[in-house]
């Protein structure tokens, strides 16, 4: 299994891209898994609770340097091929 | 006066076979003058080589240690390099802990004798627990249980050459498939210890488990790799199995021994039967973590012992 660095990085790019494209009114609540039930203040958040707040997280933080390296990412493929 | 010793102690040196070969020669033909009226005794030679230093120095650029220019040059070099490593230095701080690194690397030859010892056979061990020293871990020197690095840069290092050997014996080798084999591994290496710290924030365990330690854990189990693949190069398919399985689970034991102590509390890590689902979670971790480590083993060396 022939792996490189490279495409380690691909994965990278292509996993979050998939996070951060998950909306969350149109979709997460339509599921259930939207921002409203998920309150609770507990010292046990529960897996669920874990992986919205991961979801959110990704979005909002993720989404500007996304905007750069998807721009850097199609100009390299548009030039390189 | 240090620059004329020098200049005439390197020309004196140069010349002592000059001079052999002149006097030699001398009787030969005298007035054959191969060389300029340098030579020729030791006491003319000296007061001659002052005379011809400098001239000598300016065109000769060989004599690099004694001239002022190189010297100069060298001066402004020396400090250039010394102000770049300055600024590597500090901007790598920020972004590899180097301090902490150094940690990891504090080991001496006991302690990785008694470690690969523990690796292969870790049953009879009954202490697991780190020793900590006014609220920091002990360095590895002085504590087997502590994790290190060394183990596994080695380990790493070792698997890639023995998986070049072993695939040159399937005739298979050529240089670049030593650097896709330790790409390979190191991406597998990369995922796994994400794939840990991801679901350890999904199980929310409060651990004192660093990222290092976690690339420290998943390295330990190139050393039951490169005993399965020398033992399959050296006596065939079956002694591969067979050291693969014993050195799997070795590992299996040695990682949930380890981890126990790290990621369960404290009444489920002494044993005890502790319910609640929170609990149940972190044995779930801690075996699958575990039990990652015999795949990883297998799906590494399958392919070099065929």
């Amino acid at each position: 299994m022939a792996f490189t660095l490279y495409s380690l990085i691909q994965t990278a790019i292509l996993c979050t891209n998939a996070i951060a494209v998950l909306h969350e009114e149109r979709f997460l609540s339509k599921i259930g898994w939207g921002d409203h039930g998920v309150g609770g203040f507990g010292d046990d958040p529960g897996i669920k609770a874990q992986v919205l707040n991961l979801i959110r997280s990704v979005r909002s933080v993720m989404r500007v340097p996304l905007i750069l390296v998807n721009s850097a990412c199609i100009v390299l493929l548009l030039l390189l091929g | 006066m240090d620059y004329t010793a020098t200049q005439s102690g390197f020309r004196q040196r140069k010349l002592q076979p000059n001079m052999r070969l002149r006097n030699s020669s001398v009787d030969g033909s005298e007035g054959s003058q191969l060389f300029e009226d340098t030579s020729g005794a030791a006491a003319g030679s000296q007061t001659g080589n002052q005379q011809a230093g400098p001239q000598a120095a300016g065109f000769s650029g060989q004599s690099i240690l004694s001239d002022p220019m190189s010297n100069l040059a060298m001066a402004y070099g020396s400090s250039l390099a010394s102000q770049g490593r300055e600024m590597v230095d500090k901007n790598l701080d920020r972004f590899i802990p180097i301090s902490k690194l150094k940690y990891y690397f504090a080991v001496d030859t006991v302690y990785v004798g008694k470690k690969l010892g523990l690796l292969v056979f870790p049953y009879m061990h009954e202490n697991w627990e780190v020793s900590y020293q006014q609220d920091t871990p002990v360095a590895p020197r002085f504590d087997v249980n502590a994790p290190d690095l060394y183990i596994p840069s080695m380990g790493f290092i070792t698997y890639v050459l023995v998986a070049g050997l072993a695939l040159g014996t399937q005739n298979k080798f050529s240089p670049e498939l030593l650097g896709v084999q330790a790409s390979s591994a190191l991406v597998w290496l990369i995922m796994e210890v994400l794939a840990v710290l991801l679901s350890l924030y999904l199980v929310t365990v409060n651990t004192d488990l660093t990222t290092i330690d976690l690339l420290a854990f998943s390295g330990y189990k190139y050393v039951g790799m490169i005993i399965g693949v020398v033992a399959g190069l050296l006596f065939g398919r079956p002694a591969y199995y067979l050291s693969l399985l014993w050195c799997c689970a070795a590992i299996f034991v040695f990682m949930i021994r380890t981890l126990r102590l790290k990621l369960l509390s404290e009444a489920a890590a002494e044993g005890r039967l502790v319910r609640g689902t929170r609990n149940q979670l972190r044995m779930y971790l801690t075996m699958s973590i575990a039990a990652a480590q015999p795949v990883f083993m297998y799906w590494l060396t399958y392919h070099l012992v065929r």
